[in-house]
């Protein structure tokens, strides 16, 4: 009995040992930075899917064998264009702020913009504020729709169809909404958003294209319950460098259907996504904080989700310092995921075979780190040893990404205006003191002393006064406001 | 007046209306117009020959209208020489993006040997022995404490004057900021063209700037008898930026001819179709190159082309050109 007390106590003594020497060794819980905007959700988000408040305006219409454009050029801030069915050959371009196109649907019948394969877009914007609705685009070779540094935009319930590189492509632009579009035929992305923040892209249908939904060096975007089939790629997250903006960071991949995006790969030679493997389904390349949740992944044929770094991507890119080539931060989160992976192609193919695998729901290659998976188990996986059990269940907390305002245009104060306007435009021909071109800017104040209103007029229709001087061009390309800012600076300005 | 927007990410890259990069700033009238001087002045070279305003012509666009620019006895330069337009915003220079700012910058031309082939003692023992200059540096920098001018001062200078150089005020920005009768039907055509994503050209020739300050492999042809010209590979031992130059900004680029980094372009409807001409199409077979993705073939028409020229014509705007002194404080003979 001592004998058995002894030898209870050194198994005993044993099990403390191993006890203490893991909590001292090791074996730490892996570190995981579950994505920080989990607890953000409430942020009091209004989802009605009007971010851009339109005010009532004029409003012009567009019948069949009149121009949009015309309209367009027409139209001021506020105002809204209808276009009746009919066939429309044009680019339009948007050089305006809050201008909201709509087509009118009658019968079930669209406005269609017919490119005929001549032209390059069929909408261009620059603008803040833009709307385009309820069209149809067919046969363009750029793009169906492409926005350039315009926020606060939404483009909802078009068809798009065959436009040539992309379909609809928001550039540089915060702050958007891209919903209920049906996109299909499309060269590169059918949808891809570049170098934008805070953009929802929902309830889509894209298919036969090279790409279904690209983000692009984008952050806070939502990516939600669209419908991914057919395409040679389904979903993308990407780093492509070279880029002035360096970062993809991020993103919720979350209740889309992802199926049979098995399409040949019909890219351009040499264009990012002509190297995506045929079978596709969702594809994270360097990009950080990637939340893919509650998708339904089935059918691809090359691989159902790959995370990976710049250099493993298969892609061939000249070296860009300016940022990180690895994934981080990448969360998969319970997903149904069936017949994946079964006919892949390239490095993968080479990989599975080493591990003997003949299905890929998962697979994780190259560098990059603090990745996790809740349910590993429920999937074909292949390279996920690092990855760590995921602390958050669920992203629903985040209902949008869109901001719950408008992003306001910059504020600057009148006097601010008629700084930057005496020093962008007057100060190339007129000094304080001297005479470089015109009077010197003191002569004009003693003329004008409390006149601005003076300065503004006579800017806008300038007289040749002195025949020592050349005659002014009129400045008549200023708004008033700022005509006037700059009068009232010049009254002021004191050297 | 592009400060009245944002800019996406403060890049100071993305559409019409979109703000600005960093710009440098805070130089004062003294130090800008002794920069004028010395940007002017011969006595920076090596002979007292040439200046910097040499190669850098205010009436050509700041540049000289060589393929290859000459030095001191007319000896061959590398490449050509860019505009100094808007140095203010740029933050990588040298076609090879080899310097970050316009005081490491201005080093390269002033102590190359094939350049002005000076060196900082020659240079400061010339500049210290003219009185002219002695007096307008204490008129710059009235803090300084040795009376002797420092090399840091002839830097400082040079780039005050470099940064007075904007221009801004072009017919196109009249259009960006909202007067749209400031382009004409044509001159709209090819604005669309330019930033349309078939001819892709604003995707690196990004507004406001029209450049996005980065480096791109497009495979120019060099010249016949010009060997291949590596690029940024040289300064970064890095082998998937051969070929590699920075992107240049289009800004006043009517002005400038003869294009790209070794002139081979001598006007801009040649500049424009080389990008229609097919992928890598100017790039020697034995040589592998990582060639840009947006360099495809877009098919551009003859029609295309020259409304996208049309467009870069509204590009220019020499308001704010300097003067050019009558003469230089150390009387050397002015030649430009």
């Amino acid at each position: 009995m001592k004998r058995l007390k002894k030898l209870l106590g050194a198994f005993l003594l044993v099990l403390i040992g191993i006890g203490i020497g893991k909590f001292i060794l090791g074996n730490k819980p892996k570190q995981v930075l579950g994505p920080t905007f989990f607890e953000s959700g409430s942020s009091g988000i209004t989802s009605n899917g009007e971010p851009t408040k339109i005010k009532d305006g004029a409003r012009y219409e567009v019948k069949d064998g009149e121009s949009i454009q015309a309209a367009v050029a027409k139209a001021n801030q506020g105002d809204v264009i209808l276009v009746y069915p009919g066939t429309y050959s044009e680019t339009v371009y948007i050089d305006k702020d809050n201008i909201r196109v709509h087509g009118v649907i009658e019968n079930g019948e669209r406005p269609t913009l017919n490119g005929n394969k001549q032209l390059n877009d069929a909408f261009l914007y620059s603008g803040n504020g833009i709307t385009i609705e309820n069209f149809k685009i067919i046969d363009y070779k750029g793009n169906g729709i492409m926005g350039q540094a315009g926020n606060n935009f939404i483009i909802k319930n078009n068809l798009i169809i065959n436009t040539g590189v992309y379909g609809i492509f928001p550039q540089y632009g915060k702050n958007g909404l891209i919903e209920l579009n049906v996109l299909s035929g499309i060269e590169d992305a059918a949808i891809y958003v570049g170098m934008c923040d805070n953009i929802d892209v929902r309830i889509n249908e894209v298919f036969e294209s090279v790409a279904g939904i690209e983000i692009e060096n984008s952050r806070h975007c939502l990516v939600e319950y669209n419908y991914v089939h057919d395409n040679a790629g389904g979903l993308l997250a990407f780093i492509t460098p070279g880029l002035p903006i360096k970062t993809c960071d991020d993103v919720i991949f979350r209740g889309n259907y992802v199926l049979n995006n098995n399409h040949k790969n019909f890219a351009i030679p040499g264009s990012v996504v002509s190297k995506i493997p045929s079978g596709t389904g969702i594809l994270v390349l360097a990009a950080d904080n990637v939340v893919i949740e509650d998708n339904f992944i089935i059918g691809n044929k090359c691989f159902g989700i790959a995370i990976t770094d710049l250099e493993n991507g298969g892609m061939k890119f000249s070296t860009d310092g300016g940022l990180d080539p690895y994934p981080d931060n990448a969360s998969i989160l319970d997903n149904y995921m069936a017949n994946n992976g079964y006919n892949p192609s390239g490095a993968i193919a080479k990989l599975t075979k080493v591990a003997m695998l003949d299905k890929l729901d998962i697979g994780f290659i190259g560098g990059g780190s603090n990745h996790c998976i809740l349910n590993p188990g429920r999937y074909v996986t292949l390279g996920l040893g690092s990855f760590a059990q995921c602390e958050a269940t669920s992203t629903k907390a985040v209902k949008t990404y869109m901001l719950p305002n408008p992003v306001p245009p910059k504020d600057v104060s009148q006097m601010k205006k008629g700084k930057m306007a005496y020093y962008g435009i007057c100060a190339g021909c007129h000094s304080y003191n001297n005479i470089i071109v015109g009077p010197s800017v003191a002569d004009i104040q003693m003329i004008y002393r409390d006149n601005p209103e003076g300065i503004v007029e006579y800017i806008t229709n300038p007289i040749h006064k002195r025949q020592d001087f050349p005659e002014m061009p009129p400045q008549t390309h200023l708004p008033e406001d700022i005509k006037m800012a700059v009068a009232e600076y010049l009254l002021k300005v004191t050297k | 007046m592009y400060q009245m927007y944002n800019s996406s990410n403060d890049k100071g890259v993305g559409g019409l209306q979109t703000g600005l990069p960093q710009n440098r700033d805070g130089f004062s009238p003294q130090q800008i117009d002794l920069g004028r001087y010395l940007f002017f002045d011969p006595v920076l070279s090596i002979d007292g020959s040439i200046s910097c305003a040499s190669c850098h012509q205010p009436d050509k666009g700041f540049s000289d209208g060589l393929a290859i620019s000459k030095g001191v006895k007319g000896k061959p330069v590398h490449r050509s020489a860019p505009s100094i337009w808007n140095s203010a915003f740029i933050d990588k220079f040298f076609w090879d993006a080899k310097s970050n700012t316009l005081e490491d910058q201005m080093q390269g031309p002033l102590y190359s040997e094939n350049e002005m082939g000076n060196n900082p003692i020659n240079l400061l023992q010339t500049l210290n022995k003219l009185e002219n200059y002695q007096a307008l540096f204490l008129e710059a920098f009235p803090e300084k404490e040795d009376e002797e001018i420092s090399l840091n001062e002839i830097y400082t200078a040079l780039t005050a004057f470099e940064c007075s150089l904007i221009s801004l005020n072009s017919p196109y920005d009249q259009y960006a900021h909202g007067y749209h009768d400031a382009l004409n039907e044509q001159e709209i055509e090819g604005m669309n063209i330019f930033r349309s994503f078939v001819a892709r050209c604003s995707e690196c020739h990004t507004p406001p700037l029209f450049t996005n300050q980065q480096l791109a492999v497009i495979g120019t042809p060099e010249p016949k008898g010009r060997p291949f010209d590596k690029g940024a590979e040289v300064p970064t031992g890095d082998k998937t930026l051969r070929g590699s130059f920075k992107v240049p900004s289009l800004r006043n680029i009517a002005l400038t001819a003869p294009y790209e980094h070794s002139g081979v372009f001598d006007n801009l409807y040649d500049a424009t179709e080389f990008y229609t001409k097919g992928r890598g199409h100017a790039v020697p077979d034995s040589i592998d190159l990582i060639v840009h993705w947006h360099i495809w073939e877009p098919q551009l028409s003859v029609y295309e082309i020259e409304r996208i020229v049309d467009f870069l014509h509204t590009l220019t705007d020499e308001s704010f050109k300097p003067q050019i002194p009558q003469a230089v404080p150390s009387g050397l003979n002015l030649e430009i």
